[in-house]
């Protein structure tokens, strides 16, 4: 979707945060339709039954389709200043009033309700700087569940690809229905320790369909999505064919000594919005790669 | 039906080791594990907006207790609890219903009125909400009051599926 300019910057993350939690991104809303028709569990079949209704129902009424709206996690990217931080922590606030969003943040000690998503640290937002014309403003709203299933390792090298897998495959299965499956995977391989955490979510925020541009990434995310899937976990743990609706992998450079590997598991709802700001338009979208 | 989820599970023991009230309506509840989203209108009427199921696992340590002291008769959750839980259901007769997580919009509206609130001061995921239901679903009974735990069946399947690769 294409908006014209002017529109207050503010407004266009308010329209961000807006959209990422009543629409779930186009991708995933045909992986799940995909997984539906091959789905030969009954109890597997009403789980994404359940969820696509759910879907269906947030869009028509304009309601967040998960009530853990998250915390929203900003990339910007292109040309910025540091005022735009100010403009993503209004419109955070904002938006917990105005969509609402459940208001999630709170002191890690003491742990009482900011009641406005912010606080110390927040709103979280990474910034990639290019000499591009334009400004890129993505957002993703992570829930506790898929978060919380977080896990990074640093393995020997000689560990080799095989124990990479096994890690992958592990951490999944592991976190059985917690992270409500069937979601996406984000994996980082290599890097640093906070580079990997990092990559592997980042990942998510990539649409289910494009694809990367290394093969041997690609066979390695087909590799996983097909023995994931044949675990039977299923939708919700309940068991089914349906564990994920797709893995999507992102590596980085190393240490001669390191093999650092993240998983990063995004929920079914694993809900992203961007937008893209030249000097005369915003062009909506619901996925990029960073 | 109430919401109870890290911090209701806490006050609540807490309060009974400290001989302090907690509300009468956790004796024989149906609990749910959820943080809703909430609107307060003008008048300060509640209603809820989004209401899916919190991952149950997080209580996993307080809730054999919390089920034995209050009689807890149904949990409503995701994601399956521990053995130790399903003892404990096993004993009081409780069992426990898996919602599909992240289906907020389609459970707030099985949750048709608002009855009232305790400690708010909790921040509104972790408040213990009351809820009156109608058409709650879908649930599947995933552990039943005799601790058959449908979870169990399928980790061991995973396993067999995995070994086979």
């Amino acid at each position: 979707m294409v908006v014209k300019l002017p529109e207050p910057r503010e407004k266009v993350i308010e329209n961000l945060l807006r959209l990422a939690n009543t629409k779930l991104p186009a991708d995933i809303g045909w992986a799940l339709e995909a997984a539906a028709g091959w789905e030969t569990n009954p109890t597997a079949a009403s789980q994404l039954g359940a969820i696509m209704e759910n879907v269906r129902k947030a869009e028509l009424l304009a309601k967040p389709m998960c009530q853990d709206t998250g915390i929203p996690i900003f990339y910007v990217r292109g040309k910025f200043d540091s005022t735009i931080a100010e403009d993503i922590a209004q419109a955070v606030k904002n938006c917990t009033k105005a969509i609402p969003m459940r208001p999630n943040t709170v002191d890690p000690i003491i742990r009482v309700n900011y009641g406005n998503n912010l606080g110390d640290g927040m709103p979280c937002i990474h910034f990639i700087p290019t000499n591009d014309d334009f400004t890129e403003i993505a957002v993703m709203l992570k829930g506790a569940g898929s978060e919380n299933m977080t896990k990074l390792k640093m393995l020997n090298p000689s560990d080799g690809m095989e124990g990479v897998k096994k890690f992958i495959i592990d951490s999944v299965i592991e976190a059985g229905g917690r992270p409500c499956p069937p979601g996406i995977v984000g994996v980082g391989i290599g890097g640093t320790a906070d580079e990997c955490v990092a990559m592997a979510k980042r990942a998510l925020l990539e649409p289910l369909d494009m694809e990367d541009p290394d093969a041997d990434i690609q066979a390695l995310e087909e590799e996983l999505f097909v023995k994931i899937n044949q675990s039977g976990l299923g939708p919700m743990g309940l068991g089914g064919d349906t564990t994920v609706l797709g893995v999507k992998v992102r590596k980085s450079a190393c240490h001669t000594a390191s093999l650092p590997v993240a998983v990063n598991i995004g929920c079914w709802a694993t809900r992203r919005a961007c937008a893209r700001i030249t000097d005369t338009d915003v062009f909506y979208s619901q996925g990029v790669r960073l | 039906m109430y919401t109870g989820r890290d911090e209701v599970h806490i006050r609540a023991l807490e309060h009974l080791d400290e001989g302090k009230d907690v509300p009468d309506c956790l004796n024989g509840a149906a609990l749910y594990h959820c943080g809703p989203i909430m609107k307060q209108d003008d008048d300060g009427k509640w209603s809820v907006v989004a209401a899916g199921p919190t991952t149950s696992a997080r209580m996993n340590a307080l809730e054999p207790r919390f089920i034995r002291e209050f009689k807890i008769r149904a949990i409503i959750g995701k994601g399956g609890m521990s053995k130790e839980v399903a003892e404990a259901m096993k004993e009081v007769g409780c069992v426990y219903l898996a919602a599909t997580g992240g289906v907020a919009v389609s459970y707030a509206e099985g949750l048709s009125k608002v009855t009232g609130c305790d400690w708010l001061d909790l921040g509104m995921p972790e408040a213990l909400w009351h809820f009156q239901t109608s058409s709650l679903g879908p649930l599947v009974v995933a552990i039943d009051s005799e601790g058959n735990s449908l979870y169990e069946t399928v980790r061991q399947k995973v396993a067999e599926n995995l070994s086979k690769q």
